[in-house]
């Protein structure tokens, strides 16, 4: 058993492929309508039949008392493996992205956190 | 406030929660619990973390703000001045230098 799919809720599967696409720079995998919504999946550039992350609308009333409690103590609950933490910290500043916690390096591990603009907070690591 | 404030200081985690906001204020809960687990090997709750920041804030010793939907904690050192003024005297650090 592997790990194929794993979700995001976000609050507006346009603007969410952008953000992850041309900002974050993943590629998109599939794009199904599905009723009012979209089946949209994204993967990432370094491995396209890795994992594939589906962007997932945000409607479902669970989802906004969820989040708010999790964003509230600034908890991401997707991390993204980088290669440099601190250069895609500065990457992403310079296009906007807002860091709740900025660079930290302990013993081998960098790690940051950003907020992905569609609701949610996603951590970045590296461990050397 | 000052039993408050010296229940504060009592405890070993409090004051490495204290450390941590003192190399960087503004921090968020999970970037606390990130420290504490990853740095010190300290293994606790989010709940745990989140009683002490309580302790610490009643003291005085750590402020918590709203930006937005984030929630950050903030390090105030000003209680400790009062540590300092209630047995040192200015005098007695001019006697010394």
């Amino acid at each position: 058993m592997r790990i194929h799919l794993t979700s995001l809720f976000v609050d507006d599967q346009a603007k969410a492929l952008q953000f992850y696409t041309e900002v974050l720079g993943f590629v998109k995998k599939t794009d199904v309508p599905v009723g009012e919504d979209r089946w949209l999946t994204v993967v990432s550039a370094e491995d396209p039949d890795g994992v594939e992350l589906v962007l997932e609308p945000s409607g479902h009333p669970a989802v906004k008392p969820y989040r708010d409690a999790l964003i509230d103590d600034g908890i991401p609950m997707t991390a993204f493996e980088v290669a440099d933490v601190q250069a895609e910290y500065e990457r992403l500043s310079a296009l906007g992205v807002k860091f709740t916690q900025q660079p930290i390096e302990m013993d081998s591990i960098s790690t940051a956190v950003f907020d992905d603009s569609c609701g949610n907070l996603i951590q970045i690591i590296h461990s050397a | 406030m000052a039993d408050e404030l010296f229940k504060a200081l009592a405890d070993s985690t409090r004051r490495t929660i204290l450390d941590e906001l003192a190399e960087r204020s503004g921090q968020t809960l999970f970037e606390l619990c990130t420290r504490l687990s990853v740095k010190h090997q300290l293994r606790m709750s989010r709940q745990a973390v989140s009683q002490h920041l309580a302790v610490l804030e009643q003291a005085g010793l750590v402020e918590s703000r709203r930006e937005g939907r984030y929630k950050y904690h903030d390090l105030n050192v000003g209680p400790l001045q009062s540590i300092t003024e209630r047995w040192i005297s200015p005098e007695e650090t001019e006697h010394k230098s």
